[in-house]
């Protein structure tokens, strides 16, 4: 019987020396999935995928490759099945990078390694896809850390795999190497039907690209399932044990810790406009209020991360009395109001600029509005 | 394609400097013999007896033992560079040829002394022996030392406590046939017999051969240990194999000539520039013909320089060998700091 996953693991437990690590470990893949761990640094993404390319034998359990154990599979059958691309920097002398693309061809070639015409034709192929074809002759000790993964990338999908397997591909990655790299393994996957398996540090590409995501926390995989249900409120302050500050699982956005202590300032804003606000009085140390803000309010995760007080609305309901009279109430404890919406426009605001105008009123009745 | 042009210029120069020291290290000597007389003699045509027993009897053998033992040397460091991925490891600064030397020191004064002669092919197991030893301490502290400086350091050590012992025993070992072993001790090609040529010329041989076929899997390690496996390699069997040829290929050179520095680490490093490629099947012929040519050169002015005295073939191979390590060393650092 064929198997429905390409990869699959039953029970496998992982560690150094035969001291077990991380226990019970049940993930699979099916062919042209994407499938990322993630969780705190040192919980073990890099053990698993240590155990799962066999550079370290498993503690206990199975792992099953294109339906057969692994364990069973010579060296040459996994690598014409499995590529990988690791953190380790390597320094080869005197390799310039097709050279290096082209060690990928290894479990193809004969006994002393030499090239054929097809082997050299997949070498070009497989430069041309992730874009490094004008690096063919430069030393590969020479170019940038960004060029080095493409070129180990080539290195690996010219090795003809299924599946591959990636070790924090992006961690030495500026942003636009970041997403290019990750838009090439999400092209691969789809026209190549490749597999494959990587670690992550950036929870919002991870939550992006994977069609699985694998939380890894003590000494077990904590969670295990798409990434609407991993990224579920809460869940990752919780994986990572998080003390400081905050993360919004919906749009990846990291808060720092919110100032402590009684609102100072009162920050009317809304659709987006007081964001930069927030964090500015988050940086100076000023404990400040936020309203009035609708829970889907682009505003509110900020404010909700930052602020010492949100005077917030249910989504798509109307502003109450309450939330007018609270607004008014902290107007006369802070001592100071700003608005991050434009007075002018208060009118083409419908019934929030009516409320808005009032507050605005109420405020400078006081002399507490802080002009910007 | 320009490649490939490298490739056969950087071969047809290592070609033709060993055929050209070949030629000296017969000719040049106490007597010299010209060029034309050596021809004469193999074209089996009629030449006189005492040149035919200087150049059959003495330098040739002699010749033919530094170029195959030159060669098996620089083949050795290059397979410790590859193993340890550090470039100046070599059989030399490792204490693998000072272990070898101080088991075949040992075991010559044993049979001396009893009165038996010592085979060439015993020599080499003692010397193979001794290697091992020295090897499997560097492997043990390699397991507990993971900087590449130290491992070298402690080489150095083993090969100073190996030396002091060889010296020791050497020194007490009061025997007319000591004289000899005195020389070999320090180092050197002189009395080589055809005997020795035979016996070194099969067992290296074979080991290049063997290195040889290595050359993919060498070429896969290169890219480290981990990416080497994922290709198929089958790195536990390949590390013994690079261990046990690089430990052969030295113990036979440590058998013949006793040991000789630097050749280990320079060769690899001049082939490597010649061919501006790291690349085993490119790299393996070329260091065995480098080391050939380097040694015929080394051992061409131990014997003539201050002639008649013999200089140890390891001073001469330092002259040239020890500057190249330091500007190894030299540019190691520049590209870390770039």
């Amino acid at each position: 019987m064929r198997d429905e996953y390409y990869f699959r693991t039953e029970g496998l437990t992982v560690g150094y020396d035969g001291v077990p690590l991380i226990k019970e470990i049940e993930i699979s893949i099916r062919r042209g999935e994407i499938l990322t761990l993630i969780g705190p640094n040192g919980a073990g993404k890099t053990t698993i995928l240590k155990s799962i390319i066999r550079q370290l034998s498993p503690i206990g359990g199975m792992v099953y490759l294109d339906g057969r154990s692994m364990q069973e599979m010579s060296g040459k059958e996994i690598a014409t099945r499995m590529s990988v691309v690791l953190t380790e920097r390597t320094k080869p002398e005197l390799m310039s990078c097709e050279d290096v693309v082209s060690t990928g061809r290894y479990p193809y070639t004969g006994t002393f390694g030499l090239l054929s015409k097809k082997d050299r034709e997949i070498v070009r192929e497989s430069m041309e896809l992730v874009h490094i074809t004008e690096l063919a002759d430069r030393d590969f000790t020479r170019i940038s850390d960004g060029q080095k993964q493409r070129v180990m990338l080539a290195r690996a999908i010219c090795q003809e795999p299924d599946l591959i397997v990636l070790d924090e591909p992006t961690s030495f990655l500026d942003i636009k190497y970041k997403l290019e790299f990750l838009a090439i393994i999400q092209k691969l996957s789809r026209t190549r039907n490749l597999s494959v398996i990587m670690s992550l540090h950036e929870l919002d590409l991870a939550g992006r690209i994977s069609d699985k995501i694998v939380c890894v926390r003590g000494d077990k995989v904590d969670r295990y399932g798409t990434p609407e249900e991993i990224f579920t409120e809460g869940y990752i302050p919780e994986l990572y044990e998080m003390t400081v500050g905050s993360y919004d699982e919906l749009s990846g956005n990291l808060e720092l810790a919110r100032v402590m202590g009684e609102a100072k300032v009162l920050v009317l804003s809304g659709n987006g406009t007081g964001t930069g606000l927030f964090r500015r009085l988050q940086r100076e140390g000023i404990p400040f209020a936020a309203g009035i803000l609708w829970e889907n309010d682009l505003d509110y995760p900020s404010a909700r991360a930052l602020a010492s007080e949100v005077i917030s609305v249910r989504a798509f309901a109307s502003i109450s009395m309450a939330e007018k009279r609270r607004a008014m109430e902290l107007i006369d404890q802070c001592t100071g109001v700003l608005c991050t919406l434009p007075q002018e426009k208060f009118g083409q605001m419908g019934e929030y600029g009516r409320i808005l105008e009032e507050l605005w009123v109420y405020a400078d009745r006081q002399g507490k509005i802080v002009q910007r | 394609m320009r490649k490939t042009n490298r490739y056969l210029l950087g071969y047809l120069i290592l070609l033709l400097l060993l055929a050209i020291f070949l030629a000296v290290n017969i000719c040049v000597g106490s007597v010299n013999i010209p060029l034309s007389e050596v021809w004469n003699l193999f074209r089996g045509a009629e030449v006189d007896s005492m040149s035919t027993d200087i150049i059959l009897q003495i330098r040739l053998p002699r010749a033919l033992a530094a170029a195959i033992l030159g060669g098996a040397l620089a083949l050795s460091g290059y397979l410790l560079q590859t193993f340890f991925h550090n470039p100046i490891a070599s059989p030399f600064t490792l204490g693998v040829s000072s272990g070898a030397k101080v088991v075949v020191a040992l075991i010559m004064i044993l049979f001396l002394q009893k009165g038996y002669t010592i085979n060439s092919l015993a020599m080499i197991l003692s010397a193979f022996v001794g290697a091992m030893i020295s090897m499997g301490f560097v492997l043990l502290i390699a397991r507990v030392i993971d900087k590449m400086s130290m491992l070298i350091v402690s080489g150095v050590m083993i090969g100073y406590i190996c030396s002091a012992i060889t010296d020791f025993v050497v020194t007490f070992a009061d025997d007319a046939n000591i004289v000899n072993l005195h020389n070999w001790s320090k180092g050197s090609f002189s009395g080589i017999s055809w005997d020795n040529v035979i016996v070194m010329a099969i067992v290296v041989f074979a080991a290049l051969f063997c290195v040889f076929l290595q050359s993919k899997p060498i070429s896969a390690y290169q890219l480290g240990e981990v990416y080497a496996q994922n290709m198929g390699v089958n790195v536990k069997t390949f590390r013994v194999i690079l261990i046990l040829l690089s430990s052969v290929l030295a113990a036979c050179v440590t058998a013949f000539a006793g040991p000789v520095s630097f050749v280990g680490i320079a060769v690899p490093h001049l082939v490597k520039s010649l061919f501006k490629t790291a690349k085993p099947i490119v790299m393996i012929p070329g260091c065995f013909l480098g080391g050939a040519s380097f040694c015929l050169m080394c051992d061409l002015l131990a014997r003539t320089m201050f002639a008649p005295t013999e200089l140890s073939i390891s001073t001469v191979t330092a002259i040239f060998g020890a500057p190249v390590v330091i500007f190894i060393m030299i540019r190691k650092k520049k590209d870390r700091a770039e």
